[in-house]
């Protein structure tokens, strides 16, 4: 197999969750007084910028396994919004409101959409074209279950 | 050379160069759905109620399950899957990693979510409480854990599962994401080591 040239694409994402994930530490570190949101907006501003980044370096990438890329995506996408929907119920449940609330709800929408990305990506950056059609004219096996 | 002298070396039944068979497996075991969403479930049923017992409960049992989990993986499975053959590696991994793609994100989302919820019940989270640099120690080891979970191994154990359904598995991407897999429970199994110092002194007080 040939190895393809591709955007950093894990490295950026990983770059991107430790981003939000310092957005969260430096929130929840402060609590229960009051915070300047103001670093928290940034690095949320700078997570979601490197996502953006991300999905545009990707969208240009010639003859990229789109099919296994949204095969694998919608499902660990639909994972992580039950794992983030947890993580917001936590946060309405402790009457968390206000700025930190909308930085937070954020950082997990970066969260929910980078890590399904991460995953996709992964499996279809292994996938030739000779993978998608097998000899019998069906797709091969690559199916999430 | 005579043929009973040859049959040891190359038995009919077993050529030495031929396909590796690959056992049927589910990448996401069907059947353990139900167990994860029972845990979503006393997850969010445990955070609702706010009650010392089911938090702690939550917290511990999902805690030690995740440092458990990856100690093992990383400091003895993994080195023991290195030195196995590739047929039976590839039947271990066929066995052992969908069962990681639902075990792994459940304790951890378990652990996480009771555990914040325990802190904000007494009070631990908040920067008056006398531990608070422990705990902030805490989501400092947390928080690179994640990253290196979500970022790394988590993609790596759903991709070599994809890849080992092909029709054609390529053994070279195979052994690159499971030693991906197995370095990044290495790391993970490590810094859980830090994260039982940092729990150990705040149960301690």
């Amino acid at each position: 197999m040939s190895e393809r040239k591709l955007p950093p694409v894990t490295q950026v994402g990983m770059a991107s969750l430790a981003l939000i994930v310092a957005g969260g530490i430096y929130l929840s570190a402060h609590l229960p007084q009051h915070v300047a949101l103001g670093p928290a907006i940034a690095l949320l501003a700078a997570s979601a910028l490197l996502m953006a980044g991300n999905l545009a370096s990707l969208a240009r990438v010639q003859g990229f396994a789109w099919d296994r890329f949204f095969a694998v995506g919608r499902w660990s996408l639909l994972a992580y919004v039950v794992t983030a929907g947890m993580i917001e119920f936590v946060f309405v449940h402790n009457h968390l409101s206000g700025g930190a609330l909308v930085v937070l709800t954020l950082s997990l929408v970066v969260f929910a959409v980078h890590v399904p990305m991460l995953i996709a990506f992964t499996v279809a950056r292994n996938y030739e074209p000779a993978d998608a059609v097998s000899a019998d004219g069906a797709a091969a096996d690559g199916s999430a279950a | 050379m005579s043929v009973a002298a040859q049959a040891p070396e190359a038995p009919p039944e077993a050529p030495p160069h031929g396909p590796v068979a690959i056992p049927e497996f589910e990448v996401v075991p069907r059947k353990g759905l139900i167990i994860v969403g029972i845990a979503a479930v006393a997850v969010i049923a445990g955070i609702a109620s706010n009650k010392l017992w089911p938090l702690e409960f939550l917290h511990v049992a999902g805690g030690a399950a995740w440092t458990i989990i990856d100690l093992f993986l990383g400091l003895i499975l993994g080195p023991i899957m290195g030195s196995m053959s590739i047929p039976a590696r590839i039947e271990f991994t066929t066995k052992l990693m969908p069962k990681m793609v639902l075990i792994m994100p459940t304790v951890v989302t378990m652990t996480l979510a009771a555990g914040w919820q325990l802190g904000i019940k007494t009070g631990n989270v908040f920067s008056y409480a006398p531990n608070h640099a422990w705990v902030v120690a805490s989501f400092i080891v947390v928080g690179v854990m994640a990253v290196i979970a979500l970022g790394l191994l988590e993609p790596a154990n759903i991709a070599v599962l994809v890849e080992l359904k092909k029709r054609r598995p390529n053994p070279q991407v195979i052994e690159r994401l499971m030693k991906r897999f197995m370095y990044s429970a290495g790391i993970l199994g490590a810094m859980q080591i830090a994260t039982l110092v940092i729990m150990t002194k705040l149960a301690s007080g």
